[in-house]
């Protein structure tokens, strides 16, 4: 088996192998590579000179200009982001997990089917939620405020199902019957028992809702008009419309880019192992 | 992980608790609606009721009283709106261009995926984390913001590939009429190999080694259990992603809208999701919300009848 010739070829395929991938590799990092270049060039430089070279560096003055451009607003819209992004997952995570821990835990008449109507909400395209969601708002006041984006943001069916197969698979369900012969209320034994086991795949669902919600660009176009309510995905893309009438926005457009997606980047790298537990799950749906 | 998901799954009803639940045991239906509520009122508020709304509205016409002056108003239409999705032509050019999208795409992406992930499931490899993690990184790069960045790197002025290709003589116009829709094409598969690819391998994780042990004593290639062993294993994990794809492709908005604002080669009706926002902002609701149903019902039955497909080649 371990003859010359299959060693050689093994050694070439392993060449061949890391070529590949390293080929794959400066693809998915090129974009990002060039738009921290891009970022810290001044904007007269920006076609000038080569794109994939420093040159002048300029990232301070760029990130000044950024932060004080029309009064500021892209400070709100980075405020804004956190509240529809980290609250709104927090939030929906909060009643994603009360709801999957009953599904998984607590025998109620109705419960298989609770659970086939809210798994049945994972296929639904959230885009075709948008407009009918914004004629009912604006029937009832709320289009064009926070709540418009916020509210249908912490509703997700599909953390729902991670929380349900977490809560099965963490939570024994000795430990819930001892707690409930304690005397302790079942909020409780939710809270200082249930809570603290389910912890990581709280990250994991906590993770899956915020890209959602990062990401979700239709919503708040559909919902907002008012600049000041903007999240960062809806601010840069206006911006980036105005850049052929105001061409020195796009340094603005740039910087921001960068700005908004690295700290969610180094996030995601920290916890690379909440992700692969919840991808694990999901695949075996 | 996976292991005790699977354990939890096969689990749903423990044989312990339906004797505990006929002795009178378990928590009060008040206490159950107290869990549930949270989540289940957004949910009927904020999924289905815009469905139902949707349904209803696209089932609704809006008509004149009194001539071109007259008072509008709106009345049951029967399938007219439907009638009239059916006869736009920019509706059918919209689902002609991403059909044709998805079946470039969507396979070439999940093909470079699962490479990825046999690859990385190889002794072969060095590196691994460092391959993993940037094919992931796009994951965390919201749509628009993807789009922006490819956008310079299309643009003539400011593109450093258009500047090195032209380099070597070749004039690329990725912003041209019958390259838009393959630019288009590289922002998804930029923002979603990665996470694909992760998918994949987490389930070929999962497979126990002792599976490829008999294989390698028998002087299999890696080659050759990559294919025929761990390919046909995780298999439902390709499904899954290929589902996920085709959902992804029918919802196509911020990536082409981005690159409309570059380009005179992308319409206000590219996708049919542009469509229905364009429909919509002539204050044409009903017509928006057939178009919006209309979609929505393409993507269960692709969804599904690829499962059913798959599943019925398998032999299941």
């Amino acid at each position: 088996m371990s003859n010359p010739s299959t060693i050689r070829e093994s050694r070439v395929s392993r060449t061949a192998v890391m070529a590949l991938m390293f080929l794959l590799a400066i693809y998915f990092l090129l974009p990002i590579y060039f738009l921290i270049v891009a970022a810290t060039k001044p904007q007269g430089e920006l076609a000038s000179t080569n794109g994939l070279a420093f040159s002048h560096f300029n990232l301070f003055d760029n990130l000044r200009v950024l932060f004080t451009r029309s009064d500021g607003v892209f400070g709100r819209w980075v405020f804004n982001t956190v509240i529809y992004a980290v609250l709104g997952a927090a939030v929906g995570t909060l009643i994603s997990a009360l709801c999957g821990y009953a599904l998984a835990k607590f025998q109620f008449r109705g419960r298989e089917f609770l659970f086939s109507v809210i798994l049945g909400g994972v296929l639904v395209p959230t885009t075709a939620l948008a407009l009918p969601l914004f004629l009912l708002f604006s029937a009832t006041g709320i289009v064009n405020t926070y709540l418009a984006v916020f509210l249908p943001s912490i509703v997700s069916p599909f953390g729902v199902y991670l929380a349900r197969i977490f809560a099965n698979a963490a939570v024994p369900q000795e430990l819930i019957e001892s707690a409930r012969l304690d005397g302790a209320g079942e909020f409780r034994t939710f809270f200082s028992v249930a809570f603290k086991m389910m912890t990581p795949a709280l990250v994991t669902i906590f993770l899956f809702q915020f890209v959602a919600i990062w990401n979700n660009f239709f919503l708040p176009m559909v919902m907002l008009q008012k600049e000041s309510l903007f999240p960062i995905t809806l601010g840069l893309y206006e911006w980036n419309g105005q850049t052929a009438r105001a061409p020195l926005l796009q340094e603005s457009v740039i910087t921001g880019s960068l700005v908004s997606i690295v700290p969610v980047i180094i996030v995601f790298i920290l916890l690379q192992r909440f992700w692969r537990t919840g991808l694990a799950a999901g695949s075996l749906r | 992980m996976t292991d005790t998901a699977t354990r939890a799954t096969r689990a749903v009803t423990p044989p312990g608790d339906r004797r505990r639940r006929l002795n009178g045991g378990g928590p009060r239906a008040g206490t159950v609606i107290a869990f549930v509520t949270p989540f289940f009122l957004p949910f009927l508020l904020f999924y289905l009721v815009p469905v139902g709304y949707a349904l209803w509205q696209s089932f609704r016409v809006v008509r004149r009283s009194g001539g071109q002056y007259g008072t509008s108003y709106t009345t049951f239409g029967g399938f007219e709106q439907y009638g009239q999705v059916f006869q736009n032509t920019e509706f059918w050019s919209s689902i002609g261009r991403i059909a044709l999208f998805g079946i470039v795409q969507v396979p070439v992406m999940l093909f470079v995926a699962l490479t990825m992930a046999l690859l990385l499931d190889t002794p072969l490899l060095k590196l691994k984390a460092f391959f993993r993690i940037t094919a992931f990184m796009p994951y965390a790069v919201p749509g628009v913001i993807a789009a922006i960045m490819w956008s310079y790197l299309y643009s003539p002025q400011l593109s450093p590939i258009v500047d090195l290709l032209g380099d070597i003589g070749l004039k690329p116009d990725f912003l041209g009429p019958g390259a838009i829709l393959w630019s288009t094409a590289n922002i998804s598969t930029w923002l979603w190999t990665g996470y694909n690819m992760l998918i994949m391998f987490s389930a070929l994780q999962s497979i126990p080694q002792e599976l490829y042990e008999a294989a390698k004593l028998d002087g299999a290639s890696n080659w050759a259990i990559a294919w025929r062993i761990k390919v046909p294993i995780i298999a439902p994990s390709i499904v899954l992603t290929t589902v996920f794809s085709i959902i992804g492709t029918l919802q196509l908005y911020a990536e082409p809208a981005v690159l409309r604002q570059i380009s005179s080669n992308i319409s206000s009706t590219f996708t049919p999701n542009m469509l229905a926002y364009a429909v919509a902002s002539g204050n044409n609701y009903q017509q928006a919300a057939a178009i919006s149903v209309v979609i929505a019902v393409i993507t269960f039955v692709l969804s599904f009848g690829f499962m059913r497909l798959t599943s019925k080649k398998a032999g299941l």
